[in-house]
């Protein structure tokens, strides 16, 4: 009889700072002390709070343990499991009160967060398929078909008013209405898991965490539009995700879950897994379909739209795995329930990832109009280092930035949209006065002009042309003008361009010469970089009431550009320095300024 | 152009070469160029030109077909990578956290720029854009390992394990 059970989080997050050894551990502890009929070790996915991992969770009791090194498994095992006492210096010290433990939905990190789509992850062991059918796995699939007609999947997926949380934001229900409308034949489920924009990663968490649930979905969109074969695109770089997704329809086959008439049912369905070769371009649905095929990766024009002529020149639907996460929930709890939840015309929860200078890095599920500030501020738990906030980027290099004064807007597609940002998969980046906006626009450029697949002028030439302005500006070189000529640019290569990429590149320079226009100025007309971040535009000086003559800087500077006596004031060169920072980096008493 | 000779042409060693084979028949089927290259640098570790003669010869296309599919992709190298692969992710989450800097220093440390593999063949280096460990960034991965809340200072201990 198990008596105890302990989650180990097997994120990639958690994996990265050796949660994989701490399992190996427990494993063995528990063995070496006779524990191991007792207690049940179980590798999860991902609990949300990165920034505290390795993570490991103890019940009955809920004891959330952080930052667990290997080394202090033993310590666990011996107080915690053989004697009952809790092994406080490790436990996340919002969850303790008067020495007894609080649940983990009262601290401020989960109190307002709604798992649908996360349901499992941290839950379940993922690579255990009867854990998964433990909590209903598979009954959406066994409800659609045994109860359901393809119509009445597609009304409730419409009626739930589930839209696309790849980025696009198209009604998930309409996409399969198109689909199951064109005549039967050949037609093809496609998962979008090429989760490329840099800061997202909600879509490898689902995978790595709750596998199943994406494919019991894509049975569940077979059945709904006539097709009988899914393909699951993922990125290469992800190989958690993809083992566990091996694993995962290996045991659905077995159990007939996948396969050939599933639950005697007649409906057959099945599931390849092709990997994405590194291209973001690839996570435009067009060029998906082609890098499928095993070809380039470069978009079609649409119309025809995939509906109509997609894989293979036939009838597809291409969902984005936090979509599908969501589709068993919907079925079981129908489209009210779901519809309840959120804004307007955003229904339902959003999973976001938050990252970048906050202090509760991770992964959050909020409900669709949550502020930013409830997001940023009480689940994130601010800005560290007592900084200053300055700006929180949304929809990766699609997307924009937004600067304080917008904090209170509630997220949801349409609000995004009129701030001048998007959704999109649902990074967030949050940045501090440190971070200086236009060096953040020429990322993205720099970004989105390596990864254009040069097909169309617009985009291969005109986000070039802007990257190049950037570099002037960054460097001091540029005029007012040019500033003018940015912004025109902008809107014509949005205008212009083939597909998503090229249409959304310029979004991150217009927005930030939306709401920080005086910082590109500083950078043209003073020829400063207000954050002192471009390199061009800074110069080093050292503060005469703090230098101590110590000379370690004049030592480490690689051009003599420092000189000074010892136990006397010590002076730089600007005409010799090259900014490398070394001095900056080397003072002890911290006399070195940048301006 | 393709020739009857790059059928039979040895590249790596003889397992490697009809491990390429038997791949190539049995996704050949699928006619998907990019899963034949992945299958290819599992193999070889890249690709290697006489790789791309004998898939282009065995799929009945041109080299150039063959390469305008490779090339689009980062994933495919053609040239070998160092014993110890460091890749630095450049994501933004780790971009503001002062991933470019790190960047930077270790192509000074190491006398790499980028994309290169040093003479020896024990070190070579990379950006990539995300590896979805955001909340430990600024990350990088030498191999299959992954280290996180990197700063500049910790580098050298890094490098120092891989001796």
């Amino acid at each position: 009889m198990v008596r105890s059970h302990v989650l180990v989080c097997g994120g990639t997050g958690c994996h990265s700072s050796k949660s994989d050894e701490v399992f190996n551990h427990f494993e063995e502890e528990l063995k070496n002390t006779g524990l191991a009929d007792e207690v049940k070790v179980i590798q999860t996915g991902c609990f949300g709070l990165c920034a505290l991992g390795p993570v490991v969770v103890v019940y009955p009791e809920g004891a959330f343990y952080s930052k667990v090194t290997p080394d202090d498994v033993k310590e666990i095992v011996q107080e915690h499991l053989l004697k009952g006492r809790l092994v406080t210096r490790l436990l996340y010290t919002e969850t303790v009160k008067e020495d007894t433990i609080t649940s983990l939905d009262d601290t401020d990190f989960y109190r307002k967060q709604k798992r649908v789509a996360l349901r499992n992850c941290g839950v379940i062991d993922p690579e255990n398929i009867k854990e998964y059918i433990a909590y209903d796995g598979y009954m959406a699939l066994a409800k659609c078909l045994t109860e359901m007609t393809p119509e009445e999947v597609i009304k409730a997926v419409t009626d739930s008013g589930l839209r696309g949380r790849g980025g696009g934001g198209f009604p998930t229900g309409r996409k399969w209405g198109f689909a199951a409308a064109q005549p039967a034949g050949d037609k093809y489920v496609c998962c979008n898991a090429d989760e490329g924009d840099p800061g997202a990663f909600m879509d490898r968490s689902v995978l790595e965490g709750d596998p199943h649930s994406v494919l019991e979905a894509m049975a569940i969109a077979g059945y709904a539009i006539g097709a009988n074969r899914g393909y699951i695109y993922v990125r290469a770089e992800y190989p958690i995700a993809v083992k566990r997704l091996r694993i995962a329809i290996a045991q659905s086959r077995e159990l007939g879950l996948l396969g050939k008439d599933i639950l005697g049912s007649g409906f057959d369905f099945d599931v390849e897994i092709r990997l994405g070769a590194g291209a973001f371009v690839c996570g435009e649905e067009t060029a998906l379909l082609n890098s499928i095929e095993g070809g380039r990766g470069d978009p079609r024009p649409r119309p025809p739209f995939p509906a109509v002529k997609g894989l293979y020149g036939k009838p597809s639907i291409i969902n984005n795995v936090e979509s599908l996460a969501n589709i068993p929930q919907i079925i079981l709890n129908g489209a009210d329930w779901f519809s309840s939840m959120g804004t307007e015309k955003s229904k339902g929860t959003k999973v976001f990832a938050l990252g970048g200078k906050i202090k509760h890095t991770g992964l959050v599920e909020v409900p669709m109009g949550t502020t930013l500030r409830e997001i940023i501020e009480e689940i994130g738990g601010g800005i560290p280092n007592g900084k200053k906030f300055k700006a929180v980027q949304t929809g990766g290099p699609s997307g924009g930035c937004i600067p304080a004064e917008h904090l209170d807007v509630p997220v949801d597609y349409d609000n995004l949209t009129a701030i001048g940002s998007i959704m999109g998969s649902g990074g967030m980046i949050v940045m501090d006065e440190d971070n200086c906006m236009v060096d953040i626009a020429k990322f993205f450029l720099e970004f989105t002009v390596d990864e254009s697949c040069g097909k169309c002028t617009p985009c291969r030439i005109g986000i070039r042309r802007m990257l190049e302005l950037l570099e002037k500006i960054t460097s001091g070189q540029a005029e007012l003008e040019d500033i003018d000529k940015l912004e025109n640019l902008c809107y014509f290569i949005k205008e212009n361009a083939l597909c998503g990429l090229g249409q959304t590149a310029p979004n991150p320079v217009l927005s930030t010469l939306r709401y920080f226009r005086d910082e590109y100025e500083a950078h043209v007309v003073e020829k400063r970089c207000p954050a002192g971040v471009c390199k061009k535009l800074i110069t080093y000086h050292i503060d005469p009431d703090k230098c101590k003559g110590c000379t370690l800087c004049a030592r480490n500077c690689p051009v003599s550009a420092i000189s000074g006596e010892p136990k006397k004031l010590h002076v730089i060169d600007t005409s010799k320095c090259i900014k490398c920072g070394v001095c900056y980096d080397s003072c002890r008493f911290k006399a070195i300024e940048k301006k | 152009m393709s020739c009857n000779s790059c059928s039979t042409t040895v590249v790596g060693t003889a397992e490697q070469d009809a491990t390429l084979r038997e791949q190539i028949a049995a996704l050949r089927v699928d006619n998907s160029l990019v899963q034949i290259l992945q299958a290819a640098q599992d193999i070889y570790g890249y690709l290697p030109e006489k790789v791309i003669e004998v898939i282009a010869y065995e799929m009945g296309v041109s080299s150039e077909t063959v390469y305008s599919v490779a090339t689009f992709y980062s994933q495919f190298n053609f040239n070998p990578k160092g014993k110890y692969a460091i890749s630095v992710c450049l994501g933004t989450a780790c971009y503001v956290k002062g991933a470019g800097e790190i960047y930077e220093k270790l192509k000074e440390k190491l006398n790499l720029g980028d994309g290169e593999t040093t003479p020896d063949g024990k070190f070579s280096l990379d950006a990539c854009r995300c590896m979805g460990a955001c909340g430990l960034a600024p990350v990088m991965s030498i191999n299959e390992t992954v280290y996180g809340n990197l700063n500049v200072d910790s580098l050298d201990a890094i490098l120092e394990e891989c001796k």
